[in-house]
């Protein structure tokens, strides 16, 4: 039997649809209600919670903590002070993805860590093998629950059960109190939109639940399950690992790889150059960008619409809009090639609610990964393959102002 | 946007366009798109036209008219980048029909339960809900084309208007037959007769006959009640629900983003300037006189207005052809629809669903009934408002909560009918009894509901025709009535937006394809202009 997390009794109820699925081998619902749609709005428009409590959960404590953060991660923690989080990414020594994550700087010798993948024996090797002896590393996965309140409203909703909300800078990290209890709230989520998560210890968490949902009903907010959440964040740009990208730790072949700079991250590694950190991975990563070898580029593709709705017409079907978003891989072919020549495929797909029209993850070579350069995606109509016609945008497709800048009082800034 | 005669109407202006409603902005947005001087000339201080959001009350924000998208065509978003400008479309998620004694019927986004929720009622209605929803999908689907498109003109005479004609007729001809049928029987019979012959459950096909009479003097029982239902359902033949949608801040908010759109595509507006007449000389339009006497010339000038509006007030009836006058004269309005908005302490409790938000979260049709709907119908053919309405409703701030300050609500409430020419007394009269048989009518259905109300706004037809300019009050600009849709609307030889003034347009719901916020009117016109635009340059 799947676990449950610690908001499971107060998610139960809320399930309308009675469908859950296995996430890190814990229940969480794909939705609550049938309409992924109003879900997906409560971000943008409303206040959403998603429980993202199946998350691995570590803390990294000691004075060597800083030291083993240095080299396990590829990006510089260094430039993560006390009271600020920073998200980062773990490569192998020959620079390809282990895996993302977000590191909360919480005291100067104290970092807490989610990650997607287990990474406690990963960490410890790591600091045997460097011979640091001041650093803990504690699983404490079981220990704390995890809410994300994102969306419009999130300063709103969260600002009633504790001071400063509106002050939190983008990533920024407070320890705070809500009804008493202690909390770590830090200023981030998946959603590309204004947004807080909240670490509760287990024992605490149906009471936070209850109390966000007694603040939060003025400004409508909805439970959210991972649907309306990987379309928000497909809008956001942000990769899902085991989706656009795999665990080099995982894979069986370096086509299954990639490094930083081919999934889009180059802008963690702007210092690179006189950054005299020894880390994981960092030589591959300074020939990489010397010789510009990466394989591929990471970029978005727009659908363009015409296209796609003439492409459905033709068939005499209705263009399948609303609440399409997969995760199978969808090939690409270069325009106009009269075979179907390949050149690199989709990771992601959604129609994106906010553009009105599919957008795409994609992985392309070098040479077609231009904004505005057109080539053609594989889709599905009817049963048999079609090209539509999409343009590559840069990542990511949706960022708000609101995003990054720091609320204070009341947010009525909808775009 | 500026009520000052700005430094492009100082300059040389390509095209005008008279009123600030959903169809001129977008008209306007397509020929500033094509690079045309465009400006936009809004009567009242904002634009908007009957798609506005009001603050009537601190934080609290009604849609005085107009309350609801259809469906807007994806094109037009994708063609003026609205998305830029802030479009956002929530989706109405629910249909709620409250009955009497705590009878109700829900549905919802998941077929699977609306299946099991009609089949509380009657499991052969719940199978048979399926096959008619299907075909009128298929139906939506089949005549979409002729809705995107402009409709031929079977008074043409150049080569070019027969083999458009005979490409429509080819068309319809090549409809499934089954579509035919339906198409036939939506045409020329009424909703309850197609209603009866698939379901059983008053409460459902209540329910359903509601999209027969938006808006409409017709009642499910009367003919021409069939077309008004298929034109309703036009609005969301691709999504059982969803299609139907509510703009974040409300209509006022969409028509912001269209503005927004006209200037950022070049196009300039100006408010408080109201058109006195149009300046033409020689069958050739050459600009427009406003109401303070100030002159602007264009070569193109589209009227966004209803068409005794765009034909008998800004230009003199004996300067147009006779037939177009007759018809014009003929073209009727139906005025019998009010708009009663609510602020609200709290959510209205339906018993048994006290509990429920989110059964708010789209239409809520008060009429349990279709005896009740032709009880109120026969209060209109008498003079008077319905003495029990049949309302649409929505509580708006349960779709955004921006609509109202946290804690409260915004209810928009669709009322018909309501007569524009009442037999006794008028509406200035009438308008606080109206508010009050609204109110009554309510607290029958959400018992307690009088008590939640702490604000209301009553706006009759007169005040509908008074702000918005739509004659009679009528909110298609003109009556969705088969003799005055598609070959005929307006006119029979006059339905291709042009006007026999060269360079005067028209692009108002008026137009093909007809009320509603679809924005098909306002593109349909830019499309014709810009295509005689090219074509008068290639002659020249």
């Amino acid at each position: 039997m799947p676990k449950t997390t610690p908001f499971h009794r107060c998610l139960a109820p809320m399930n309308h649809v009675g469908i859950w699925k296995n996430w890190s081998g814990y229940l969480v619902a794909p939705n609550y209600q049938h309409s992924i749609l109003t879900e997906y709005y409560a971000i943008r428009n409303a206040a959403a919670i998603f429980d993202t409590s199946p998350l691995f959960k570590y803390r990294i404590i000691g004075e060597h903590s800083s030291a083993l953060l240095s080299y396990v991660l590829a990006r510089n923690i260094g430039d993560c002070k006390t009271g600020m989080a920073q998200y980062s990414v773990m490569c192998d020594e020959r620079g390809f993805v282990v895996q993302d994550c977000v590191v909360l700087h919480v005291e100067e010798d104290e970092f807490w860590m989610t990650t997607a993948d287990p990474a406690l024996w990963y960490l410890e090797q790591t600091a045997r093998h460097l011979n640091l002896q001041h650093v803990r590393i504690e699983d404490v996965s079981d220990d704390y629950g995890i809410l994300a309140v994102q969306g419009l409203h999130a300063a709103n909703v969260l600002g009633q059960l504790t001071d400063g909300i509106d002050q939190l800078q983008y990533f920024g990290v407070t320890k705070a109190n809500i009804a008493g209890k202690p909390v770590v709230i830090s200023r981030t989520g998946y959603t590309g939109d204004l947004g807080y998560e909240i670490w509760s210890a287990t024992e605490h968490c149906i009471e936070l639940w209850n109390l966000l949902f007694s603040v939060g009903s003025g400004f409508n907010l909805t439970p959210i399950g991972t649907t309306a959440l990987k379309i928000a964040r497909l809008e956001a740009g942000l990769l899902l690992m085991g989706v656009d990208f795999y665990s080099s730790r995982y894979a069986w072949v370096d086509d299954q790889r990639d490094t930083p700079l081919e999934l889009g991250w180059g802008w963690m590694f702007k210092k690179l150059n006189g950054d005299p950190r020894e880390f994981r991975g960092k030589a591959a990563l300074l020939l990489e960008t010397v010789e510009k070898s990466n394989r591929w580029k990471t970029v978005g593709l727009v659908t363009d619409w015409h296209d796609y709705e003439r492409l459905h017409r033709e068939t005499g079907i209705p263009t399948n809009k609303h609440e399409v978003y997969r995760e199978a891989t969808m090939s690409i072919y270069r325009r106009g090639s009269a075979n179907w020549e390949y050149a690199g495929y989709a990771s992601s797909f959604a129609f994106s609610p906010l553009l009105q029209k599919p957008i795409a993850i994609a992985k392309l070579p070098n040479d077609l990964a231009r904004p505005g350069t057109e080539v053609d995606l594989e889709i599905s109509i009817l049963r048999r393959p079609a090209n539509v016609l999409v343009r590559v945008a840069s990542l990511p497709f949706f960022n708000p102002p609101r995003k990054t800048t720091t609320p204070s009082g009341v947010n009525l800034n909808v775009r | 946007m500026s009520d000052k005669p700005s430094e492009a109407t100082d300059g040389l202006i390509d095209a005008l366009v008279i009123g600030g409603g959903h169809n001129g902005l977008i008209n306007a947005a397509y020929l500033a798109k094509a690079g045309l001087k465009t400006l936009v000339l809004e009567s009242r201080p904002f634009v908007g036209g009957a798609a506005i959001t009001e603050e009537l009350r601190p934080g609290f924000k009604f849609t005085t008219f107009s309350y609801a998208i259809s469906l807007l065509r994806p094109e037009i978003t994708q063609d003026l980048s609205l998305v830029d400008h802030g479009l956002m479309i929530l989706p109405l998620i629910r249909t709620f029909q409250p009955g009497y004694a705590g009878n109700y019927l829900l549905l919802g986004p998941d077929g699977d339960e609306n299946y099991h929720e009609i089949a509380r009622h009657s499991a052969a209605d719940a199978e048979a809900y399926r096959d008619l929803s299907l075909l009128i999908k298929r139906t939506c689907f089949a005549l979409k084309p002729l809705m995107d498109s402009i409709p031929p003109n079977r008074k043409g005479n150049t080569a070019e208007d027969q083999a458009h004609l005979e490409k429509f007729e080819s068309y319809i001809a090549g409809l499934a037959p089954d579509i035919r049928a339906i198409l036939d029987r939506f045409a020329n019979s009424t909703a309850a007769d197609i209603l009866d012959e698939y379901f059983e459950t008053d409460l459902l096909k209540a329910m359903l006959s509601t999209s027969g009479i938006i808006g409409s003097r017709v009642s499910p029982r009367t003919k021409g009640s069939g077309l008004v239902w298929l034109f309703h359902k036009m609005g969301e033949y691709d999504g059982v629900f969803g299609e139907w949608g509510f703009h974040k801040a409300g209509n006022g908010g969409f028509t912001q983003v269209l503005a927004r759109a006209v200037a950022a595509l070049g196009g300039t507006i100006r408010t408080n300037a109201p058109v006195a007449s149009l300046l033409y000389e020689n069958g050739e339009v050459f600009g427009v006189r406003l109401a303070n006497g100030e002159e602007i010339n264009a070569k193109i000038v589209v009227s966004s207005l209803d068409p005794r509006r765009t034909f008998n007030q800004l230009v003199r009836p004996v300067d147009l052809p006779q037939d177009l006058v007759d018809a014009i004269n003929q073209y009727e309005f139906w005025g019998v629809a009010s708009k009663v908005n609510f602020a609200l302490h709290d959510l209205p409790k339906f018993p048994g669903l006290e509990n429920r938000s989110d059964i708010y979260m789209g239409f809520t049709n008060i009429c349990p009934t279709i005896d009740y709907i032709e009880e109120a119908y026969a209060d209109c053919l008498a003079g008077r408002f319905s003495r029990r309405p049949f309302m649409d409703c929505c509580v708006q701030s349960t779709l955004d909560p921006d609509m109202s300050p946290a804690g409260k609500h915004v209810m928009s409430c669709f009322v018909m009918y309501t007569p524009y020419r009442l037999a006794n007394g008028d509406w200035t009269t009438e308008r606080k009894n109206l508010g009050d048989t609204v109110e009554d009518t309510l607290d029958e259905f959400f018992p307690g509901f009088r008590n939640l109300v702490i604000q209301r706004e009553v706006v009759t037809p007169d005040e509908i025709e008074r702000c918005t300019g739509l004659t009679e009050g009528d909110i298609f600009g003109g009556a969705l009535d088969v003799k005055q849709m598609f070959f005929k609307r307006p006119a029979e030889g006059w339905n291709q937006y042009r006007t026999p003034i060269a360079g005067y347009y028209q692009c108002g719901s008026g137009t093909h394809p007809g009320g509603a916020v679809t924005g098909g009117p306002g593109k349909l016109a830019a499309q014709q202009i810009l295509a005689d635009l090219s074509k008068s340059r290639n002659a020249s």
